[in-house]
């Protein structure tokens, strides 16, 4: 267990570093260049000249690599181009938002899919089960971002029952005390989560009514009903515990999702996280900030999955043995 | 809408029914294709994906008016559905309507080709990675492992910062070269099984060559997964074209595509809130199928379940 936990990290780590190369040969190795005077704005060439030699542009790509992995292990991300500021400053600003976002999607994502997946499988092949198959079937085809913008028409501008954007009230936040200022934050919170998390839950739900119907045809869940114990301890205790794993393995899986969704789901609801700070920066060539947001979003994917597959070792006591 | 639209539109909704009747014929001559044929929502789904194809290909007689023609741009803009304009209209003036039949051609052949990159892509790397084994196999995986970690979204915002702009080809070609890592993984897993069979130690002693017991034994006996990959690649795909244009990043302004058509109504929302919600719909119908057939395939072409 131990050498394959070693193992496992030591792997999880060889992947971050092979991307964080990856991406640092990719921007420089690409045609497109920071402060090269584009065609409708002339800049006098001493002054690109200028810029290109302070953040060291100038120097070769070799050089700039290992000056770059020796900031990094400093937690220095650089300098971002347009915002004029240090980039991990911009993203320690961005992460924790984002992870707020996405745990709260996560947890809705895995209370609804689980509640509608045990509801299908104990209703299977009757007409609940058919609706709510069709049902989640086409909300997981939604494209978040326009599911994003009709929840925003409907609950943020036609019933005003949500904020339009944003984290939490500009005008009275500071304001508030304490109770008031956690609910500001959660009213904000509520649609972008709702939006990540019932596109999620639609997946999760498909999922974990087929490992819950293929649990229910074990000996042990007959033994249980034979045993006269009655059909709520039966689904919920013998079914539902076994049919936990494959939830594991999704959970791992979740976070590219979430991520992804993330970058358009905070653009939609002006939520200054993570995936809006990479949309923009994309726009302004931000090339510093666009690389260190690819980079940690692949680095919480690679931590993601070793928290997976290490809490499917400690749940399922036949891949221990394996291992 | 006038009467030559409306008769194209009868004529692409019997070509699907015609399409979907021809289908179910042919599959229930096969076991495997009584297995898809028990899947309800798969009927409906290969319905709506001949639709939307038979659609896309009579795009010119479909739609009623030219997309990108702005009919009259003070009393036209942003109108509500009526019949003249059954989708309405949109901030240009333009009919909504016929933007979603001529998007149907740009959204869906970006879908397809994309995934067909992508599949194409994955099948080689990984029957080329299960059956070289030695040092191939690891440092084809490893280089998945690190394609897999990276969100694709994250790779194609990269990609798409460092060309000022980037034309419809490449991003197509992008696309696709972001997407392949899952299904050679799936390949790989196939064909290391596959291998040890005795019909590729038969072929072997006959002395074919590597190339050609990959190309020709190996990889027909793996369509099923890869057929399966791609009928839910191309869902994805489309989501994320919709997803990058809606960034507006995507496909380029004047070409009408799903996802630009949402993005350009987003700004409109309140007034418009048409021009955003049916490309929205058409995208999330067509995903809808194909994760449906997707699903059914997979049913069907699990050799497992043949003997059952």
């Amino acid at each position: 267990m131990t050498t394959w936990l070693v193992r496992r990290v030591a792997a999880s780590i060889a992947i971050v570093f092979a991307v964080v190369t990856f991406t640092f040969l990719l921007l420089h190795l690409a045609p497109g260049q920071p402060f090269l005077p584009g065609d409708e704005t002339p800049i006098d060439p001493r002054v690109v000249a200028n810029l290109r030699h302070e953040f060291g542009l100038d120097q070769p790509v070799l050089v700039q690599y290992v000056k770059y992995l020796g900031a990094l292990a400093h937690g220095n991300l650089g300098e971002s181009f347009a915002l004029h500021r240090p980039v991990a400053d911009a993203l320690a600003d961005a992460i924790p938002n984002t992870l707020v976002l996405a745990g709260a999607a996560l947890v809705l994502d895995l209370l609804l899919g689980l509640a509608l997946g045990v509801y299908q499988a104990v209703h299977a092949h009757r007409l609940p089960d058919i609706g709510l198959g069709y049902a989640t079937l086409f909300v997981g085809s939604l494209p978040t971002f326009w599911l994003a913008l009709f929840l925003l028409l409907v609950f943020g501008e036609w019933l005003g029952w949500f904020p339009v954007g944003g984290v939490v009230d500009p005008v009275v936040h500071a304001s508030l005390p304490w109770v008031g200022r956690v609910a500001d934050r959660l009213w904000h919170l509520a649609l972008p989560a709702l939006t990540l998390g019932c596109v999620g839950a639609a997946g999760t739900a498909r999922y974990q009514r087929a490992a819950m119907l293929d649990a229910m045809g074990h000996d042990y869940v007959r033994t249980a009903r034979a045993k006269g114990l009655p059909e709520g301890r039966v689904v919920l205790v013998h079914t539902l515990r076994n049919a936990l794993l494959p939830l594991i393995t999704l959970l791992g899986l979740s976070l590219p999702f979430l991520l992804t969704g993330a970058v358009l789901v905070e653009t939609v609801y002006a939520w200054p996280g993570m995936g809006k700070l990479a949309a923009d920066a994309v726009f302004k060539r931000d090339y510093p900030v666009v690389l260190a947001t690819a980079v940690t979003a692949s680095t919480m994917v690679v931590l993601g999955s070793l928290v997976a597959d290490v809490l499917y070792a400690v749940a399922d006591p036949r891949i221990r043995v394996r291992a | 809408m006038n009467i030559r639209a409306f008769a194209a539109l009868c004529g692409a909704l019997a070509c699907a029914l015609l399409a979907l009747t021809e289908t179910r014929k042919f599959a229930s001559m096969s076991a495997a294709g009584r297995r898809f044929l028990r899947h309800p929502p798969a009927a409906g789904g290969l319905f709506v994906l001949s639709f939307f194809v038979a659609v896309a290909v009579a795009a010119p007689w479909v739609a009623p008016y030219d997309p990108a023609h702005a009919l009259e741009i003070v009393s036209l803009q942003n109108q509500p559905p009526s019949l003249l304009h059954p989708l309405g209209t949109d901030l240009y003036s333009r009919d909504v309507w016929s933007r979603l039949v001529y998007g149907a051609r740009v959204s869906l052949s970006i879908g397809a080709l994309a995934m067909l990159v992508a599949v194409t892509l994955g099948a080689v790397v990984g029957a080329v990675a299960g059956y070289a084994r030695r040092w191939v196999d690891p440092l084809l995986m490893r280089a998945v492992d690190v394609g897999l970690a990276i969100p694709r979204i994250f790779l194609l915002l990269m990609a798409i910062a460092l060309w000022e702009r980037v034309p419809l080809p490449l991003l197509v070609l992008l696309i696709g070269l972001t997407g392949w890592f899952g299904t050679s993984r799936l390949v790989r897993a196939e064909v290391l099984s596959l291998r040890e069979r005795d019909f590729v130690l038969a072929a072997r002693a006959l002395g074919a060559g590597r190339r050609r017991i990959i190309l020709r034994h190996v990889l027909p006996n793996v369509a099923a997964p890869i057929i399966v990959s791609a009928a839910l690649g191309i869902g994805n795909v489309m989501l994320l074209e919709a997803g990058l244009s809606f960034l507006g990043i995507g496909v380029p302004p004047p070409l009408p595509s799903w996802g630009n058509m949402i993005a350009d109504g987003a700004a409109h929302l309140t007034t418009a809130p048409w021009t955003t919600l049916f490309p929205g719909l058409a995208i999330a119908l067509v995903v809808m199928a194909l994760n449906a057939v997707g699903d059914a395939l997979r049913d069907a072409l699990d050799p497992r379940k043949e003997m059952a």
